[in-house]
């Protein structure tokens, strides 16, 4: 379970969170929408500690993200995060790319890491590049791969941030395709989307983000259908 | 018709100084290089205040003249330090720390021209910062710094004829040397630019091989 309370961030003198308040169970599907600069990047990395906070709380079965006591390099091997930049590891082949983090953080075998490598490829339509290396690879194709990579820690969530939203338009279904199947077998996820049909049809419940504030949350139907909040009904209106 | 008094012992006493020459080099820039890379780290590690005396400690290798240096660290080791030390420790000494100053400046920039987001996608795999460094900067950083860094090497090996000054007879010096008693400075000259550019040749080589086995 993933719960945040009453965070706060800033950069500078710009708050960027201010005050957020959400909890994801385990199994459930939680996209965010949102326009740009709203803070929904800057929460993803917050619930990986990669960002700093100012105050509230961020808790992953029972850890304080941000406590000086959590081992942020052993939290993180339990939350994968995949980036709107493909991030490949340019040096390294595409399984490579996956077991490094298997084998070096985990300490699986090169043989173990191997065998999840190819098989969490294979899961995301990758069994035949193995040993391609990255720049050979098409952008939905490493976005694939950075979301192997990210399944290879076997995570028990998973954070997406607008994976698509650099992709040419007709590779973007297969991303999306590999998502919606991650969340039919019961992934924990977070997606910050722009991605307005993927998020009604794949998500237990959609949230609102603008400037800093979660200003709705709810079932898909409810935000799109009959939206509350002012803000999101203009948002919704402005990205149809 | 071309003639010369150069003698089969000439051309080995020259190749003795290419050896020296090629000793002194590789000592210098492997220490030069070790020291470089944990100079360079440091630098970024500490941050802009922190780092400030050893960025200026780096300045003075790298502007004041080479051979003053040598004079100078060879003045210094045996007048103040009264210490006896052979011009050959001295030559390597100092030339390592000039080498390390100018590959600090190299690896630095090689770190830094790894994306901070192809770092923080190591970050969050859960690599700890010495794995981030050790198997995502380090052969990124390598790759791009290694046209630079044959360079410097290359660069190294040259500014090495100095070490003439602290009584280290390498290459250049042993050409001086037979230049004095065979009095044919010209031909001896390009003997002793073929030397340098054999030594040369393999490492230019060498780089251009990675590079290209790299680019791939
Ligand atoms: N590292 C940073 N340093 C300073 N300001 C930052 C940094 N990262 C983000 N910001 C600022 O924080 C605000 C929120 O950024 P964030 O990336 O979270 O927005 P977002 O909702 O993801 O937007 P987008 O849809 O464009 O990705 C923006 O105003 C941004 O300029
Ligand atoms: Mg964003």
């Amino acid at each position: 379970m993933i719960e945040i309370q009453s965070l706060h961030k800033s950069f500078g003198p710009l708050e960027v969170l201010k005050g957020i308040d959400l909890t994801v169970n385990k199994g459930e599907v939680v996209t965010i929408i949102g326009g740009s600069g709203s803070g929904k990047s800057t929460l993803l990395t917050c619930i990986n500690g990669l960002e700093p906070i100012a105050s509230g709380k961020v808790i992953v079965d029972g850890i304080e993200v941000h406590a000086k006591s959590t081992n942020l390099n052993t939290l993180r091997q339990k939350i994968g995060i995949v980036f709107q930049q493909w991030n490949a590891f340019p040096h390294l082949t595409v399984l490579e790319n996956v077991t490094l983090a298997p084998r070096k953080v985990l300490g699986l075998s090169k043989a173990e890491a191997e065998a999840i490598g190819e098989k969490q490829l294979s899961h995301v339509g990758l069994g035949a590049k193995l040993s391609t290396y990255p720049t050979m690879l098409s952008g939905g194709q490493q976005q694939r791969m950075a979301i192997a990579r990210a399944l290879a820690m076997s995570p028990d969530y998973m954070l997406f941030d607008e994976v698509t939203s650099a992709l040419d338009p007709q590779l973007v279904g297969e991303v999306l395709e590999t998502l919606k199947m991650l969340a039919e077998e019961g992934m924990t996820m977070i997606c910050v989307t722009h991605e307005m049909a993927f998020a009604r049809d794949v998500s237990h419940r959609v949230a609102y983000f603008h400037r800093g504030v979660m200003a709705e949350i709810g079932a898909p139907e409810q935000i799109f259908g009959d939206p509350q909040h002012e803000e999101t009904r203009k948002f919704l209106a402005s990205v149809r | 018709m071309f003639s010369t008094s150069l003698t089969l012992s000439d051309v080995v006493f020259l190749a003795q100084g290419a050896g020296m020459t090629i000793l002194v080099t590789a000592l210098s820039v492997a220490t030069g290089t070790v020291l470089g890379v944990i100079f360079g780290v440091l630098r970024l590690q500490l941050g802009t205040i922190l780092a400030m005396p050893l960025v200026f400690f780096l300045d003075i290798f790298r502007s004041i003249p080479l051979l003053i240096q040598l004079v100078l660290a060879n003045a210094f080791v045996g007048m103040v330090l009264q210490l006896e030390t052979s011009g050959f420790t001295i030559a390597c000494i100092v030339l390592s720390l000039y080498t390390a100053s100018y590959c600090a400046e190299i690896v630095r920039g090689g770190i830094q021209a790894v994306p901070s987001t192809t770092r923080r996608a190591a970050r969050s795999l859960g690599m700890t910062w010495f794995q981030d460094m050790r198997y995502i900067v380090a052969p990124l950083a390598t790759r791009i710094a290694l046209p630079s860094w044959i360079g410097l090497a290359l660069g190294v090996m040259k500014d090495s004829a100095l070490v003439y000054v602290v009584q280290v007879t390498e290459l250049l010096k042993s050409t001086q040397i037979l230049i004095t008693r065979l009095q044919e400075p010209l031909f001896l000259l390009l003997v002793c630019g073929a030397f340098y550019f054999l030594i040369s040749f393999p490492l230019a080589r060498f780089g251009g091989y990675l590079e290209k086995r790299w680019s791939k």
